[in-house]
């Protein structure tokens, strides 16, 4: 749905230049909510304002939809503009005009009837739960509020894709969430392709399906949010995990074991996590656990746990346990 | 009171200079208006181009805007006497303050209009050109909503200049109010109707202010 290839965006005059993306290959199917994550600078911005062209790459291609945009002309990719929509940290909508005249604004753009702009901003204004506001100026709404409109604006023109720069980052907690699982609502409904920016891994963890983390204006991790959350393996999407998670130090690296002690990692997916697995292996092999750490969680709709345990007994009953455990399909990762 | 005598006053030569005066000044607002108005967008609109050219037209046309800007208003009616004839075919009388008028506000009005453009949040032009607006659609359905609060005060600001403009007009036999102090007050040593002229200047400038500020905050949605 979404392809960059080789995308480079440099700031700056010629000997002063700031590279906030180099080199970046992306590829973003239909229907799927794609988050990309990173530190404050890291390129994020840049990258999805790349996505519609309203910054241009110094070099490198943008396709969405099997078009290339960076070799349109002005004309062709306003109307390209038109089946791509955006939506921003702060809102940008017209502070001059109600709540309707910003939904309808798209429409009237290319001289939809009047009519059909009624009904259609009628249906969007439903859908975000604004009907009672639509003669209200964004001033008079909360955040939350002004994001609702300014998702029926961006979803107005019926787009493909729907690009959200930090959605969410002005707003609080819970209106955080409402905005979320609208924005899950709307990609199940009419299967929209979301991308979405944030800085947030609780935000890439309730919606998404893939992730990338994105890195001094590369990408250093992408895959499957349960994979990429479970098992990351570079150094800056730990740190995103960690802080998400408020825990200061891994058990894990940290505790050294006595002899007959072993420290696990074990990782539960899915309809596993609410079996009783461990509990029945332990009873088997006859080892004894403590819990140092635990979590469990969902991943947008998929059940997790990951917990850190360290098994008590004979080398060999420990050794089973762990195999046992593996065999139940469980992720089991031994501490060094 | 204060030895002056308001019984000798020409009510009748009160009211045609008043007239005038309105008249001069509603002819030179609304062309100073139109024809500041699309400066003003157009300054706005080269100091962003990303084109070289465009950008050599913006610093041209800001050189141009600050040169009629600089050049007092008596001095720039005396100087467009020439001009003032060709368009109006008279250099004198309401008719013939008219372009100095126009020539002298426009370049200021179109200056505010710039300031007033550059108000307007950048993230919503942003929005604009994310759903494809065009340059055209940008500038009516956003920049120029946007800052309507913004461009009503410049209108205000602009009329209210040239209500002093037109009364400098008079110096040079222009008609209305500032010609009538000057020809009775100053000439004639009538300081009752220069009193009058006066007066009557103030409450038109209150009166458009009060008018202008109304307006404004009709139009304020923040
Ligand atoms: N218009 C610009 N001119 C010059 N440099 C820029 C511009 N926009 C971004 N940059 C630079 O490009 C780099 C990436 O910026 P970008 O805005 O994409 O980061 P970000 O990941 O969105 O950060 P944040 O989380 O703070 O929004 C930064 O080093 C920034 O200084
Ligand atoms: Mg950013």
């Amino acid at each position: 749905m979404i392809e960059l290839k080789q995308l480079t965006k440099q700031y700056g005059k010629p000997g002063r230049l700031t590279t906030a993306l180099s080199g970046l290959d992306l590829s973003i199917q239909k229907g799927e909510i794609f988050g990309v994550i990173g530190h404050s600078g890291a390129g994020k911005s840049t990258l999805i304002r790349c996505m519609n062209l309203l910054e241009r790459p110094t070099s490198g291609e943008v396709w969405v939809n099997g078009i290339n945009l960076t070799a349109l002309g002005k004309k062709q990719l306003q109307n390209e503009r038109r089946k791509i929509g955006m939506i921003f940290q702060h809102f940008n909508l017209l502070s001059s005009a109600t709540v309707f005249d910003n939904i309808a604004f798209p429409l009237r753009l290319c001289n939809t009837p009047k009519s059909k702009v009624e009904q259609k901003v009628g249906e969007l204004l439903a859908l975000v739960g604004l009907e009672e506001h639509r003669h209200k100026y964004p001033a008079q709404l909360s955040g939350g509020q002004k994001q609702r409109v300014g998702i029926a604006r961006a979803l107005a023109s019926d787009p493909e894709v729907l690009l959200c720069d930090e959605a969410t980052s002005a707003l609080d907690p819970q209106t955080t969430d409402s905005i979320l699982k609208l924005l899950l609502d709307i990609n199940r409904r009419f299967n929209l392709t979301i991308v979405l920016i944030t800085h947030e891994m609780h935000v890439i963890q309730s919606i998404c399906d893939r992730v990338a983390v994105i890195h001094q204006g590369g990408i250093v991790e992408e895959g499957p949010v349960t994979e990429v959350f479970l098992k990351p393996r570079h150094e800056v999407t730990r740190d995103f995990i960690r802080n998400d998670q408020l825990s200061d130090g891994d058990p894990f690296t940290t505790l050294s074991g006595q002899p007959n002690e072993r420290t696990v990692k074990i990782t539960f997916l899915g309809a596993k996590t609410y079996e009783s697995t461990l509990s029945d292996v332990v009873r088997e092999t006859g080892v004894t656990f403590a819990i140092l750490q635990g979590t469990i969680s969902k991943i947008k709709e998929t059940p997790y746990g990951q917990l850190i345990v360290r098994f008590e007994g004979s080398p060999e009953s420990v050794n089973q346990t762990v195999v046992q455990l593996q065999k139940q399909g469980l992720d089991v990762e031994v501490s060094s | 009171m204060f030895g002056l005598d308001f019984s000798m006053v020409d009510w009748q030569e009160v009211y045609t200079a008043t007239m005038d005066t309105l008249r001069m000044l509603f002819a030179s607002s609304l062309f100073a208006v139109l024809i500041g108005l699309p400066i003003g967008v157009m300054l706005y609109m080269c100091a962003r181009s990303t084109s070289v050219w465009i950008r050599a037209c913006y610093t041209v046309l800001s050189f141009v805007v600050n040169i009629l800007r600089s050049v007092p208003f008596i001095i720039l009616i005396v100087a467009l006497i020439p001009v003032t004839r060709a368009i109006v075919g008279q250099s004198y009388g309401v008719l013939g303050t008219i372009p100095p008028l126009v020539i002298g506000a426009a370049p200021f009005f179109a200056r505010l209009v710039e300031t007033a453009l550059n108000e307007v949040d950048k993230g919503v032009i942003e929005a604009a050109h994310a759903m494809g607006s065009s340059t055209r659609q940008v500038v009516w359905r956003v920049l120029l909503p946007e800052a309507r609060p913004g461009l009503v005060a410049a209108i205000t600001i602009t009329v209210v200049t040239l209500v002093s403009y037109t009364a400098m007009s008079g110096l040079v036999g222009g008609g209305g109010l500032g010609d009538l102090a000057i020809k009775y007050g100053y000439n004639r040593y009538e300081t009752e109707v220069m009193i009058v002229a006066v007066v009557l200047m103030v409450v038109l400038v209150q009166l458009l202010q009060m008018a202008g500020d109304r307006v404004v905050r009709h139009f304020t949605r923040k």
